[in-house]
């Protein structure tokens, strides 16, 4: 069980991968904003995956709705910026 | 096989960090500097420090990509794109030095996880024996946080809500 939470999390990270490349790459800002809400949903199950591992699920859920909410309010900041000033 | 993760994660921090740096403008650094943040909140999970996992999950992933996002609206002119100077000729000696220099003095650290490290046994087996008896606090992290180093962190609060109150104090002249 050990080794398949760990193919699945190392799985996870190389996923995260293809997002950091648009989020690299981009050539808008909205390719970025929404890679990196790619990665955080990729993070969040990493989070959770990871309580899984070590057998401590609570714990690690408490840190993955923290992200999960503050990463929304992240998005809305970067939409409430891009509102506001125009596109670049 | 044992440090697949560890290389993964690792290997995106260097990614996002090199992309922060590298990047043309400023926001799309501000948002490669909340995945780095990200990356390492996993690597502080996956370490097993969950508190400063957290901390870092919502303090540098969360709060200060709209902080810095907050600055950026107030202060930088409408071309937000970065016209930085190449960087000085000793700092690109000197950096990568004290990188392989401090690469080499972390050889001499204790394992990971090593139950006879200095840190291990000098005072932390006391606290993990007593502090449920001293403080009736099931979580020893908190008993050391909320008891033994009270005033500390009474002090620091008053530190972040002063902070807090002047960056609210900022943004609302920046309102009005």
């Amino acid at each position: 069980m050990k080794i398949f939470l760990l193919c699945v999390l190392v799985l996870l990270a190389l996923l995260i991968g293809a997002y950091l490349y648009r989020v690299l790459q981009g050539p808008t800002i909205f390719d970025r904003v929404l890679g990196l809400n790619g990665i955080s949903t990729k993070a969040i199950l990493l989070l959770i995956v990871i309580g899984m591992y070590f057998e401590r699920v609570e714990m690690f859920v408490d840190i993955s709705t923290g992200y999960a909410l503050l990463n929304l309010v992240g998005a809305l900041a970067v939409a409430k910026f891009l509102e506001q000033r125009g596109l670049p | 096989m044992t440090f697949a993760l560890e290389f993964t994660l690792l290997i995106l921090l260097l990614v996002t960090a090199a992309g922060a740096i590298f990047v043309k403008d400023l926001i799309s650094a501000v948002l490669l500097l909340g995945c780095y943040s990200f990356f390492l909140a996993l690597v502080w999970a996956w370490l097993g420090a969950v508190d400063v996992a957290f901390v870092e999950a919502v303090v540098g992933a969360g709060l200060a990509t709209v902080l810095f996002l907050l600055t950026l609206f107030g202060t930088a002119p409408k071309d937000n794109r970065l016209r930085r100077p190449p960087p000085p000729m000793a700092a690109v000696i000197a950096l990568p030095l004290l990188g392989i220099l401090l690469l080499y003095a972390a050889n001499d650290l204790p394992e990971f996880g090593d139950p006879g490290s200095p840190a291990s046994v000098h005072i932390s087996p006391t606290y993990l024996e007593q502090s449920y008896s001293d403080t009736r606090t099931p979580n020893v992290v908190t008993a050391v946080l909320m008891d033994y180093r009270s005033l500390d962190t009474m002090v620091e609060t008053v530190v972040i809500f002063a902070a807090g109150i002047a960056c609210a104090l900022l943004l609302r002249r920046q309102t009005s």
